[in-house]
């Protein structure tokens, strides 16, 4: 059976829906981007070049690991631009240089490279890095000393370090509109609210995230943070206030629903981001930390591979 | 041209069976002058019927002494060939080629009333493949006898042609199945929009007419027997371990036209998808080189391109247009070069659209990474490897492209084969 044109064969199905990783990535970048932009008006060009050599070194780190473990080269599928993109939004603009170099190394090397790159790593990348970070250099998160120098009209102290050593009094100046519109300092693409749950939606919508995990999560902080103002109203924050402060809403969309890292089962999705939403105000309220987000997205990653256990019966079983 | 991941990606991906609304003619393809016919046995030294022998059409060829597996030849002609032939999976076949004479002439072996040996020994290689070999296991008696209306693929719609164009053959065909296998129950299996013609059919005596959803994969086994027979098939069991037995709408009319006429059918009907996804239906003897199908419909094939024997989640791509058009060839697909999916080394990202959209409900996600590591034993013990119902839908949303249906067959396949060898060992131990 000679022919002379060469076809080509390949296995079943010879459909694909056309989805990319890269596209996904691309997309999940561009949800993100309103945030970071309100994030670069806040702070001007010292926000810019934080994201911009963020994204950059988080490329660099990504290909530089691709040539020393002779893997082939995985900067195009937008996984680790979208990494440096994230780490960014959760730094102060006035992070230096080194920190960001170090940072995205982290996130990008020790956050993923090391199990086995993109789908391997157990923890969502950047929560990694801004984990280890926040232990080693802790007063890179002191938003009020990070960002002294900054005047932008709105009170230039950070939400949750204010409730947390004066009480409810204390943020009693910030209006929750202003607070969804991003008037309180933190992250350079973590404090505009309006932006990140734009953002959210529209990958919900797109299917690129979850809906059960961000809902479940952010549902979790809310029913936390009431019962705990319900307890004390002078020394808890109301549940509004906890949802659209600190990293709630970037670690709700962006961070919770790493794919890697996060369950795909319905009910698993559910109590996954649930728990992080109670982890999350539990420690903002009880624990020694200001924002609980970080170290929750830990945890319920560790918790992951368990709770996806819970699963259907398959057919025939 | 495909079916592309909609903007709105929450929601799932939903693909409809192809609708026959009215009875298309369907395109006779002139008799080839030399056919291709693979007998399902690896090719052994001097077979009974050797390469100069003349055939007739219709007349019964078996090959290898102790072996019931025979063809049906589909022309008159001689045998210019008979050589070993490797199909899928490595499965061994003997392929037996035949020039066609000028004169026709018609064996006249097969008459005689319809019983269940007649059947068994002359209407194995009719068009539709019926599985006459499960009517006749007496460790496995069939009780209901499915025929289907429907395609179990996308965009074909050959046996829904079959029930519209030769309602009497099929009418006659679920009778006499009904008869000679000796089953309490016979269902039609039809998509709503046939049902109206299906009325027809549902003229013979105790059949039931059901209702298939037009929405793959309602359409294959697994599923049927779940949604119609509220039957769930074990994992790893087949349909006839619990007394069912599938037949198609075009096997059975194969059966009942071969009794009525007292000929053997040798004809093939199937549905030809051009590379702009239009649809044709033809009817080509059995052993056609596809070239031919391509000749006589217009259809123009490229350097790169895809030829696809059957539909585009389930079918099987042939390397030459030589290949000829067997007994369960359904459709023939052509792809263009530009329309050629290909599938990446990206590992799995675990996004979980497999997990969402796979209809027996298996954690996908973590299958493919046992069965890509080879932990076979693992994948089946653990993550349902055998509840798996072969429908592709896993590798058509896979975001990081990975052959995931691939991964599974093969596992299914080496697992299969360690299992054989262990019995074995064992055996003579």
């Amino acid at each position: 059976m000679l022919s002379q044109k060469k076809f080509i064969v390949s296995h079943a199905p010879f459909w694909h829906d056309g989805s990319r990783i890269c596209e996904r990535n691309h997309q999940i970048m561009l949800a993100a981007l309103p945030a970071l932009i309100a994030g670069f008006c806040y702070y001007g060009p010292k926000a810019i070049g934080v994201a911009a050599l963020a994204v950059s070194c988080a490329m660099l780190w990504e290909l530089l690991f691709n040539w020393v473990a002779k893997r082939p080269e995985s900067v195009g599928d937008g996984n680790a631009a979208l990494i440096g993109m994230l780490f960014a939004m959760l730094m102060p603009a006035t992070t230096p240089w080194w920190a960001v170099v170090t940072g995205t190394f982290i996130a990008v090397i020790i956050g993923k490279q090391i199990y086995g790159g993109i789908g391997a790593n157990p923890f969502s990348p950047p929560a990694v890095a801004v984990a280890i970070m926040m232990l080693s250099w802790d007063r890179m998160f002191d938003f009020d000393e990070m960002l002294l120098n900054y005047e932008l009209g709105f009170p230039m102290i950070y939400p949750l370090t204010a409730l947390k050593n004066f009480g409810v009094d204390a943020v009693s100046d910030f209006s929750l509109c202003g607070l969804l519109m991003g008037r309180q300092i933190g992250g350079i693409g973590s404090t505009f609210g309006l932006g990140l749950i734009i953002g959210g939606a529209y990958l919900i919508i797109r299917g690129f995230i979850r809906w059960e995990i961000s809902v479940s999560f952010l549902a979790g902080v809310f029913i936390t943070a009431l019962l705990f103002n319900f307890s004390d109203p002078v020394k808890y924050g109301g549940p509004l206030f906890h949802l659209f402060t600190g990293y709630t809403l970037i670690g709700a969309f962006f961070l919770a629903t790493d794919d890697s890292s996060s369950p795909v089962n319905f009910i698993p999705m559910l109590l996954y981001g649930a728990l992080g939403g109670v982890m999350t105000v539990v420690i903002r309220n009880i624990g020694v930390y200001v924002d609980g987000v970080i170290f929750t997205l830990l945890i319920i990653n560790l918790v992951n591979p368990l709770l996806d256990k819970i699963r259907p019966k398959a057919l025939g079983k | 041209m495909m079916v592309k991941r909609s903007f709105f990606g929450l929601a799932k991906p939903r693909f409809a069976y192809e609708t026959l609304k009215d009875k298309p003619e369907a395109v006779k393809i002139p008799v080839p002058k030399k056919v291709t016919l693979f007998l399902k046995s690896p090719f052994e030294p001097n077979p009974l019927v050797q390469t100069g022998d003349k055939v007739k059409t219709g007349e019964k060829l078996s090959l290898y002494k102790g072996n019931d597996e025979y063809v049906t030849s589909s022309v008159t002609g001689t045998v210019t060939s008979i050589s070993p032939y490797t199909g899928d999976f490595g499965k061994s076949y003997t392929a037996i080629a035949i020039d066609v004479a000028e004169a026709e002439e018609q064996d006249d072996a097969f008459k005689g009333e319809p019983s269940l040996e007649k059947a068994r020994d002359f209407l194995a290689f009719v068009p539709g493949a019926p599985s006459l070999n499960s009517l006749a296991d007496p460790e496995k008696p069939i009780k209901t006898i499915v025929v289907c209306g429907i395609d179990k693929d996308l965009l074909m719609a050959t046996n829904p042609y079959i029930v519209k164009a030769r309602t009497k053959a099929v009418n006659d065909g679920v009778s006499i199945l009904k008869k000679i296998a000796g089953a309490d129950h016979v269902i039609m299996a039809m998509p709503q929009y046939l049902m109206k013609d299906a009325g027809a059919v549902g003229g013979a005596s105790g059949v039931e007419l059901r209702e298939v959803s037009d929405g793959y994969p309602a359409a294959l086994p697994h599923i049927m027997m779940k949604e119609m027979l509220g039957k769930v098939l074990p994992e790893g069991n087949r349909p006839e371990d619990m007394e069912v037995c599938f037949f198609s709408a075009e096997a059975a009319a194969s059966i009942g036209s071969a009794f009525y006429e007292e000929q053997v059918p040798v004809t093939k009907t199937l549905t030809l998808i051009k590379k702009d996804m239009s649809k044709i239906l033809v009817e080509a003897r059995i052993g056609t080189p596809i070239r031919d199908i391509f000749t006589a419909c217009d259809v123009s094939t490229e350097q790169g391109d895809r030829i696809v024997l059957g539909g585009p989640m389930t079918g099987v791509s042939v390397y030459a247009e030589d290949y000829p058009v067997q007994p369960d060839t359904d459709a023939v697909m052509v792809q263009a070069n530009a329309d050629v999916s290909l599938v990446s080394d990206n590992p799995c990202i675990n996004c979980g659209d497999c997990v969402r959209i796979c209809p027996a409900r298996i954690q996908v996600s973590m299958l493919v990474r046992f069965c890509e590591a080879g932990e076979y034993e693992a994948a089946a013990d653990e993550y349902d490897l055998y509840a798996c119902i072969e429908c592709g839908l896993c590798s058509f949303v896979c975001v990081a492209g990975m052959p995931v249906f691939q991964h599974i067959r093969l596992a299914k396949y080496e697992l299969d084969r360690i299992r054989a060898a262990e019995e074995e060992e064992m055996e003579n131990a």
